[in-house]
């Protein structure tokens, strides 16, 4: 692809809209004043080393930090041009269009099928026909269906730890998000697992916006189309990956993606 | 350190672990000693079935006292299994922690009340209130399945907590993040993730209240007969044996010891019960 880089201002529209966003957890600010804006259908990824608050920020996004005790927020976080930390927000409901796939593979320990038809089953869905046809639909879409489409009775945790991966996104794909995090999905996985992962994100990406925590910063170059560089919870940098990654305007930054940093 | 030696020291601490094991092993031998050969005598059939409890006149069937422990342990669990399992879904979902860190040492000092006190309790209060408002003497198999069922709480609480606390925090995380409400996520993953050792408790809250004595002897009545309503007084197969013991003699001494002997076993087949659910649990993961 020759086309123009990618850069935050270009045309699109914007999912997430963040700004000066802080967050406390009791005394500890874990983010400072963060901007940052999330395109439709594009991978964003958020990169930095340990500790930087990548994975607050992403869990600020579905509101998932609500279940840290102590856990303080300023700023806003606006989806859609709704500011998802309002009094009235329906955080329930949030979280069926922001949806998280994590960092160790989490299936429940129920049946394959059930698995995937948790998010539906607690939103109400019962009948039978339309659970096997969205079961069916989401485990060909996270590319599981031929390999386990014979044993949909079996426990979750006897799949290999990727195809566990997969069914947790097979998992989220059935409750039909408009907006997938995800937490470092590949740490636990192996190269060839994470390749495959990585190449379910850019079929994703056609359908879904999504936004991706990784340590690993060939992940973000290879499949992201936007970055962001975080430290010590500030977003020290953020544009197009091509940007980044080729001629970063900040030294800071450039020291991290060089190896000199983290 | 060198008067004894690495040796000696773990020579020691072996003798002293066998020393529990021994005693289990003892008793398990002397009861058997003294019972068995009367179950082989009277019949077990014979000894379980029969209603007739008469010493003098030889007659020894135990099924009254059966049907009572029976009866006392199911009232516990009605009683304590749904409140020790609420509580403890409550103080380990629900409860901050620094609440749950108070509460939980306080409800295992429940099981650290001696029985005979829990026995007070239900002669002077609970009796009473149940001959006053429900009829019946008051010492009643009601009065005993609640004072077992509570008895039994710290067992069923305790084990409860431990079970739901070990289930990750990942299940509960990927259930919200689906959309889940909070109790959606407590009663179609976590329960379902901690069944296994909320079972576990619940078994184990049985033994408690099939093998409990003091308490039951001072507030179930202990009149030798198939009860027909909870209102009824029993005599459990524990304090059959506590009361008769001490003037017993010959076939009558046996018979009581053959009556621990099928103690013994229930309580041995309940704990081994409670051990598979919790393995079954460990293999699972």
């Amino acid at each position: 692809m020759s086309s123009a880089p990618l850069s935050p201002d270009g045309p699109g529209r914007n999912r997430f809209e963040i700004s000066k966003l802080d967050l406390f957890y009791g005394d500890f600010q874990a983010l400072k004043s963060v901007e940052m804006s999330v395109r439709d259908r594009m991978i964003t990824a958020l990169i930095g080393p340990s500790g930087c608050g990548k994975s607050t920020l992403l869990r600020c996004l579905n509101r998932m930090n609500d279940l840290i005790h102590g856990t303080r927020i300023q700023g806003k976080v606006l989806l859609d041009g709704q500011d998802i930390y309002h009094a009235s927000t329906d955080v329930t409901n949030l979280r069926k269009r922001v949806g998280m796939v994590f960092q160790r593979p989490n299936p429940f320990p129920l049946s394959l099928y059930n698995n995937v038809v948790y998010g539906l089953r607690v939103a109400g869905v019962h009948s039978r026909k339309e659970l096997d046809e969205i079961v069916e639909r989401s485990l060909r879409a996270a590319w599981l269906w031929d390999v386990v489409s014979d044993r949909l009775d079996h426990s979750a945790l006897e799949l290999p730890l990727d195809q566990q991966q997969r069914l947790c996104v097979a998992r989220l794909l059935a409750v039909q998000p408009e907006v997938i995090l995800m937490d470092e999905p590949c740490s636990a996985l192996d190269p060839i697992a994470t390749m495959k992962i990585e190449e379910l994100m850019l079929e994703l990406k056609k359908e879904y916006t999504i936004i991706i925590v990784t340590h690993n910063m060939q992940q973000a170059a290879r499949v992201s189309d936007f970055t962001g560089y975080m430290l010590l919870g500030e977003m020290i940098e953020f544009g197009g990956t091509k940007d980044i990654f080729t001629r970063p305007s900040n030294k800071l930054t450039d020291d991290y993606i060089t190896g000199k940093y983290g | 350190m060198t008067l004894i030696g690495e040796k000696g020291v773990r020579r020691i601490l072996l003798a002293t672990a066998l020393s529990a094991i021994s005693a289990l092993l003892l008793i398990a031998l002397f009861i058997i000693k003294e019972g068995l050969p009367f179950i082989f005598h009277y019949g077990l059939w014979n000894f379980l079935s029969s209603s007739d409890w008469e010493p003098q006149a030889g007659k020894f069937g135990i099924f009254p006292m059966v049907a009572a422990s029976l009866w006392v342990t199911f009232g516990a669990m009605v009683v304590g299994a749904p409140l020790g399992v609420a509580g403890a879904l409550f103080l380990s979902e629900f409860a901050p922690r620094p609440v749950m860190r108070v509460i939980k040492p306080m409800i295992e000092l429940l099981a650290a009340i001696p029985s005979v006190v829990y026995g007070f309790i239900g002669v002077m209060v609970l009796a009473p209130l149940i001959r006053d408002y429900l009829g019946g003497p008051g010492l009643s198999v009601l009065a005993a399945s609640i004072i077992l069922g509570i008895m039994i709480l710290p067992t069923v609480i305790s084990i409860s907590i431990d079970s739901i606390m070990a289930v990750p925090q990942s299940y509960r995380e990927g259930s919200l993040a689906l959309g889940a409400t909070v109790w959606q996520t407590i009663h179609m993953v976590t329960i379902r993730a901690a069944r296994s050792g909320i079972l576990a408790s619940i078994i184990l809250g049985m033994g408690r209240a099939i093998g409990e004595t003091m308490a039951v002897i001072m507030v179930a009545g202990n009149a030798v007969k198939i009860p027909h309503s909870a209102l009824e007084s029993v005599r459990s197969l524990t304090a059959n044996i506590a009361l008769e013991m001490s003037y017993a003699t010959g076939l009558h001494r046996q018979a009581l010891f053959a009556t621990g002997v099928i103690l013994f076993v229930v309580i041995i087949i309940l704990n081994s019960a409670a051990m598979v659910a919790i393995r079954g649990k460990a293999a699972r993961k």
